[in-house]
């Protein structure tokens, strides 16, 4: 990295900055206005809009795997779904599919 | 505390997360140190980013020598959701104080809206205190944990054995959000047209791909729920 120490300072704060507005925006410039029903529509399906897509291609081609379908990561994607189901916990989901993920990984590796 | 039922209800909802956090803030630390950053810098990333994806992906492009403008681009890409998630929670957040909204805006992870705004959907009798009280519980053992994590890692240096498929932890906790939302038909929907349209514009540069799958999957929710209440009142 040919970086300078200004240079870093300046990616810090600047993302720091920008990260900050953006998760304000909204929250700032909306305040305590009545938004319209149909908006509040499409932002009630906001989290289920964007968090499906976000995880997608980690879970298809995930790069530490070669970017290829990988039968662990799979599985174990399956197996977090399913004890998200039955479990409707997420300590449960989040501790169960790593032990699939790890067990799946030492068993067949 | 007149909310700390609340409190620690959102601290018990953040706490697993904590299993994400730990790895990925360590690996964080080790990253951005073995990259020439010192522990300044680094710390500097956690504490006035907190952003993992972004923080990633700025530190990748100024290891390739991007010019500055073009990492600050880039990273605040990714980032362009949180804007998303101000919108949806303006209406359960945006009444109270700036002080407390700059409060809730700084603390916004991908965990801590997932996790608040599910709960103020099912519970919409909230007051704004009881859930601005929730939102600092599941941020409590989330967003330090960040910090001490990239510390960690920062200062002790190369422990981590590779090898592991730790990546595919981030997946899995997103998983164990996500599928508590699929409430209805119309959520089902939305996550369907988010997985298909991400694949279908992967193309498009800065991850902009994303965004157009999750306006296209809003759109999807909201007029499926708007065709299933209209199918209800006509049958009554």
């Amino acid at each position: 990295m040919t970086f300078g120490t200004a240079q870093i300072w300046t990616v810090i704060i600047g993302l720091g900055l920008g990260s900050f507005l953006l998760r304000l925006s909204f929250l700032g410039i909306i305040g305590n206005r009545e938004l319209p029903e149909w908006v509040l529509r499409h932002l009630r399906y906001t989290a289920v809009a964007i968090m499906p897509g976000m995880i997608t291609p980690l879970i298809l081609f995930p790069q530490a795997a070669g970017g290829a379908l990988d039968p662990v990561r799979i599985s174990a994607a399956v197996a977090t779904i399913a004890i998200s189901f039955l479990t409707k916990s997420a300590v449960l989901t989040i501790f169960g599919g790593a032990a699939v993920l790890f067990g799946l990984h030492f068993g067949i590796g | 505390m007149t909310n700390s039922r609340d409190y620690w209800q959102g601290f018990k909802d953040g706490t697993p997360f904590i299993l994400l956090i730990l790895p990925f803030g360590a690996v964080f630390g080790i990253v951005a140190t073995e990259s020439g950053l010192n522990i300044l810098e680094t710390m500097g990333f956690s504490v006035l980013v907190i952003a993992g994806a972004a923080q990633f992906v700025a530190l990748q492009m100024m290891l390739d020598n991007a010019p500055v403008l073009i990492v600050l681009a880039a990273s605040l890409a990714v980032n362009l959701r949180m804007a998303m998630y101000s919108a949806s929670l303006a209406p359960h957040l945006g009444a109270m104080s700036w002080w407390r909204r700059s409060i809730v805006a700084y603390f916004m992870v991908d965990q801590s809206y997932a996790a608040s705004v599910l709960k103020y959907e099912q519970n919409p009798d909230m007051s704004h205190s009881q859930k601005f009280a929730y939102y600092m519980g599941v941020v409590t053992p989330i967003c330090p944990v960040w910090y001490m994590a990239t510390w960690a890692g920062a200062a002790l240096g190369t422990a981590v054995p590779s090898g592991l498929p730790i990546d595919f932890v981030v997946p899995i906790t997103f998983l164990a959000l996500i599928v508590p939302m699929l409430r209805t038909l119309a959520h089902v929907i939305a996550a369907l047209v988010s997985i298909i349209g991400v694949l279908v514009f992967s193309f498009m540069p800065f991850n902009l791909g994303l965004l157009v799958a999750a306006v296209l999957a809003m759109m999807a929710g909201a007029e499926t729920e708007r065709r299933m209440t209209r199918a209800r009142q006509g049958q009554v």
